[in-house]
């Protein structure tokens, strides 16, 4: 694949839109809510009736200078509302207010995590506040495109970031860290299906060396992790093979069509709209001071690098660890609340990040809406700790949990799965199976180590799970020594 | 209606109406079907009113004769008023002019409309006016030019020529009119009658179809400064739902009405007195001045050096906010559509160029133009930028004077026609209005005379919040001069 040829160099910004959770709209008093019938929603501002006037929601600025805070940005004291203008059906007044010279969030940074273990610093241009437009409906009415205007007007911030990345697996890191860290901050829900978080991408490539960049295309419409990846990829090669073909990449607007896994072009830059942005006069400049700043500064929560580093310095959990369990802000929660229950550091990493997290991926669960509580989770961490059950057992316990068979205490007692910890049981069971087994035993006294697997197994399934393996190893050590 | 003087209720100022229907003297009922009955008389011949709001009226003003009956009337209880179509009105047409409303019913009141109904004001109908506020003569209206009372042969001004007009020949005893570059002062001085827009601000927008957002300004057109005052007093206040709209305190505008003018600096710019003036014109406002001296002014020199630009500064920087405002007649959603569009683009086409008249697909062109890429720094940008100095020249004769003075307009009304193919030259017709708004000043313009019997306006200047002050200084005035009183005869 010519993506990873070595030639050449890939060079990706990502621009993020984020709705703000606000319950009204960032200029009008409607609803947010998402799903309600078409236009319902939308009072005579959405509508933009003639006369009608927007009102700023505070509340949507509130969410901004957060998420500014917390990726380390210069906030803008005194953001401007600039008219973006545009004829579409689902934009009503026919521009789009947004914040062009003036944003309310500057120079900022987000340090994503690589596969290799290490961090990259990804720089952050701007965020500015802005309205949504509504939607376009084919199909409802025949011969005609209906417009729902109950998106219209909700608040988004638009994250723009430098061209920091490298590769598309870069971009969907620096995508992801943004994701969880508006869940983070509680300024967003972050819900991609429902289109609260989507991007578009600029790609370019230049051969490997050269400084300046390569002609960029913008892919839009991206509203999936995947997507991105995908779609990047494709324009990356695309845009290889052109230039290998003797061809010049043109700069222009792509679409991303998930169905067919393509991009295609939208516009070129001749054809590119001269939106005319100007100060809408409708709208006061927004003036913040110090004290608004600070306000908001004590109101963040632990921050997804302050946990991970304390996570490494108080639990002395791996780099690898601590950034996986804290790159969901509910994943950390639950996984605190569990230390706080076990007690137990390791199991319950080692936990939450083995069964725990292979069961909500199969299950493409969120951990928000994991079937087994932290608490319960716990007590079964508990029940393996006390050597109630072996570790083995715990997993299937957990399936149980999982289909909403009761608490690990419960399943253990129905199921008969507690542990065999007396020694003359597991040592008749023993005896048997090296009986069973002679020729395999005498090779294991003969010092071929590796049929000890092979005998705790064996007893292991004789025990249907249920002797305490540290117990049977001890065992079979005194038999190979003639105990 | 036995008595003779009930039947010549268009003689009385509003605030001499709102005593009868205090004393008991008429009721509201009898005002509104006297009014409506001359709106029914005369209508046709001035094309004031797009529509006559009868039935609502009467309604309105039954109930209004209810609440006084029960104790619970303020002073504009039961008074009827006629609305510039630019405001919404729930439930009625409100077009602004253009055949890109004309199918237009309102869903919602303006917050003017809302407050003055609160105040118990009848509407009786809403009047003519330039296509979205675009036009100094009333002839850019969908419905057709409106004429002017004293000479039917002439345009009565623009944009609120509908409301002057109305006033003029008292089909109404006072309306409302909004004012971008002039729209309230320019037709009531051309029309004799008293008109005050307010410092940017003072009054609320919402529900007032935007024109240029950073200039417009709702305000009273009516009889005399009382009568001014008085509507005044309903309009005004913060708006949450205008984010333009000014937090300091409202005031009583009646409170100072009396005030003597003994020691009242008057700023004569000399720019408004050079080259471009009527002579006619000019001497009727002089005359007013020598009444001023009279009454204890003091006139001095001032110079406003940079005031020859408000009119390219205005022309840049309200057609920019107007061809972004007017962007949402796109046919979508309200409003006029093109017949049986082939596409989406076809129908944007369509719907705007049928839509829309002359003047304001110009004025959109030109808007368009100035925020174009490569052009914003030099014209947009620009235009900004001398809006400082003209607000500038402002704070610095309001350093020296209390009141600036002189002509409303270079001229008095002109033929209907005579300047339809020079908008260059119609554009002058505010010359001396536009740098007002520019600085988001209250301004006013009171009638001052006659030239070949044609009314004369004498505008009025004041500094920000000055309104109060501008009310005095015209009510003084006019306590010693008739030219308020005076109606055309045709209307008489």
């Amino acid at each position: 694949m010519s993506a990873v040829d070595n030639n050449w160099e890939v060079v990706i910004g990502l621009e993020i839109h984020c709705q703000l959770a606000t319950k009204t709209k960032i200029f009008s008093g409607a609803s947010t809510a998402y799903g309600a019938e078409p236009n319902t929603q939308a009072c005579a501002v959405d509508l933009a009736l003639p006369g009608v006037l927007p009102v700023f929601n505070k509340e949507a600025l509130r969410l901004a200078v957060k998420f500014g805070l917390a990726i380390g940005a210069e906030i803008g004291m005194r953001s401007v509302f600039d008219r973006k203008n545009y004829f579409y059906p689902d934009s009503p007044k026919a521009y789009q207010i947004t914040q062009m010279d003036l944003p309310i969030v500057g120079i900022g940074h987000v340090d994503i995590d690589l596969e290799d273990g290490e961090t990259k610093r990804i720089g952050v241009t701007r965020a500015h506040l802005e309205e949504d437009a509504g939607k376009s409906m084919h199909g409802h009415v025949a011969g005609m495109t209906g417009i729902d205007l109950n998106r219209a007007g909700t608040p988004l911030i638009e994250i723009v970031s430098e061209p920091d990345m490298r590769s598309a697996k870069e971009a969907v890191a620096y995508m992801k860290k943004i994701h969880s860290l508006v869940q983070y901050i509680e300024i967003s829900d972050g819900n991609m299906q429902e289109g609260s978080f989507r991007c578009d991408a600029n790609v370019s490539v230049r051969p490997k060396g050269q400084e300046e960049f390569g002609t960029r295309a913008e892919i839009k419409n991206i509203n999936s992790f995947r997507f991105v990846e995908r779609a990047i990829n494709h324009e990356i090669e695309r845009q290889i093979d052109v230039i290998e073909d003797g061809g010049k990449i043109i700069q222009e607007t792509r679409l991303y069509d998930a169905e067919k896994d393509e991009t295609r072009s939208m516009r070129s830059k001749e054809e590119a709209n001269d939106y005319r942005y100007f100060p809408d006069p409708d709208l006061l400049p927004v003036i913040i001071d110090e004290a608004y700043i600070e306000q908001i500064r004590s109101e963040l929560p632990e921050l997804p690098y302050e946990k991970k580093a304390r996570y490494i310095s108080e639990y002395g959990l791996s780099v690898t660890d601590a950034a996986s369990i804290t790159a969901s802000r509910v994943m950390a929660e639950y996984f605190e609340s569990v230390v706080n229950i076990t007690d137990n550091v390791k199991l319950s990493a080692n936990w939450v990040l083995g069964a725990l997290s292979a069961k909500l991926n199969k299950e493409e669960c969120e951990i928000s809406h994991s079937k087994v509580s932290a608490e319960a989770f716990a007590l079964l961490l508990q029940r393996i700790a006390d050597n109630t059950v072996s570790a083995s057992a715990a997993k299937d316990i957990f399936d149980a949990m999982w289909d909403g068979e009761g608490d690990a205490d419960e399943i253990i007692e129905a199921k008969g799965l507690k542990q065999i910890s007396d020694s003359s049981a597991i040592e008749a069971m023993v005896d048997e199976v090296i009986a069973n087994n002679m020729g395999q035993f005498e090779e294991l006294k003969s010092g071929k180590d590796k049929l000890m697997g092979f005998f705790v197994g064996q007893i292991m399934r004789a025990s249907k799970g249920k002797a305490n393996p540290a117990q049977v190893n001890e065992i079979i050590n005194k038999r190979i020594k003639g105990e | 209606m036995s008595d003779i003087k009930s039947d010549m209720y268009h003689l009385d100022t509003l605030a001499e109406l709102s005593v009868k229907l205090q004393a008991g003297e008429v009721t509201s009922v009898q005002l509104t079907e006297y009014f409506l009955a001359r709106i029914n008389k005369y209508n046709d011949e001035l094309n004031c009113f797009i529509t006559v709001t009868d039935e609502l009226a009467l309604a309105d003003a039954k109930a209004a004769d209810e609440k006084r009956n029960s104790g619970n009337a303020g002073p504009l209880t039961g008074l009827p008023i006629a609305h510039k179509d630019i405001f919404c009105t729930k439930g009625v047409k409100t077009s602004c002019g253009s055949r890109m409303l004309d199918n237009f019913i309102s869903p919602y009141d303006a917050t003017v409309v809302t407050k003055l109904k609160q105040a118990g004001v009848v509407m009786l109908g809403k009047t003519n006016m330039d296509e979205f506020a675009m036009g100094s003569s009333n002839e850019t209206s969908f419905y057709g030019a409106v004429k002017n009372p004293w000479d039917v042969n002439c345009i009565p001004g623009g944009s609120s020529g509908g409301s002057a007009a109305a006033v003029a020949s008292r089909l109404a005893p006072i309306s409302t009119g909004t004012d971008t570059g002039g729209s309230i002062r320019q037709p009531a001085a051309m029309c004799g009658i008293t008109g005050i827009k307010p410092t940017y601000g003072r009054v609320s927008r919402f529900g007032m179809i935007a024109f240029a957002s950073s200039l417009d300004q709702a305000g009273p057109m009516g009889q005399s400064a009382e009568d001014c005052a008085m509507l005044l007093n309903a309009m005004t206040g913060l708006d949450e739902k205008d984010s333009t709209s000014l937090d300091v305190a409202t005031e009583n505008y009646m409170t100072d009405i009396d005030r003597p003018l003994d020691g009242l600096r008057i700023g004569l710019p000399k720019e408004f007195f050079g080259e471009g003036l009527d002579e006619k014109v000019d001497s009727v406002v002089r005359e007013s001045l020598e009444q001023y001296k009279k009454l204890g002014a003091e006139l001095i020199d001032i110079e406003l050096p940079n005031s020859h630009l408000s009119v390219p500064v205005y022309y840049v920087v309200a057609p920019a906010e107007a061809s972004a405002n007017l962007s949402r007649f796109d046919g979508v959603r309200y409003g006029y559509r093109c017949k049986d569009p082939v596409d989406l683009y076809d129908m944007y086409a369509r719907t705007r160029g049928e839509g829309f008249g002359a003047e304001v697909k110009r004025r959109i062109l030109v808007g368009t133009y100035a925020l174009s890429a490569g052009y914003y720094d030099a014209y947009y940008l620009k235009a900004q930028k001398l809006r400082h100095l003209i607000s500038d020249d402002f704070k610095n004769a309001f350093e020296k004077v209390d009141v600036i003075m002189g002509p409303t307009s270079p001229s008095t009304a002109f033929n209907i026609g005579e300047k339809s193919d020079d908008p260059i030259s119609m554009y002058l017709s505010d010359i001396y209005t536009i740098a007002v708004n520019l600085a988001g000043l209250p301004g006013m313009s009171i009638p001052a005379g006659f030239a070949d019997g044609k009314p004369v306006g004498l505008q009025i200047i004041g500094n920000y919040f000055a309104e109060s002050r501008l009310l005095n200084v015209a009510h003084k005035y006019q306590q010693v001069t008739d030219w308020h009183r005076q109606i055309p005869e045709d209307f008489a």
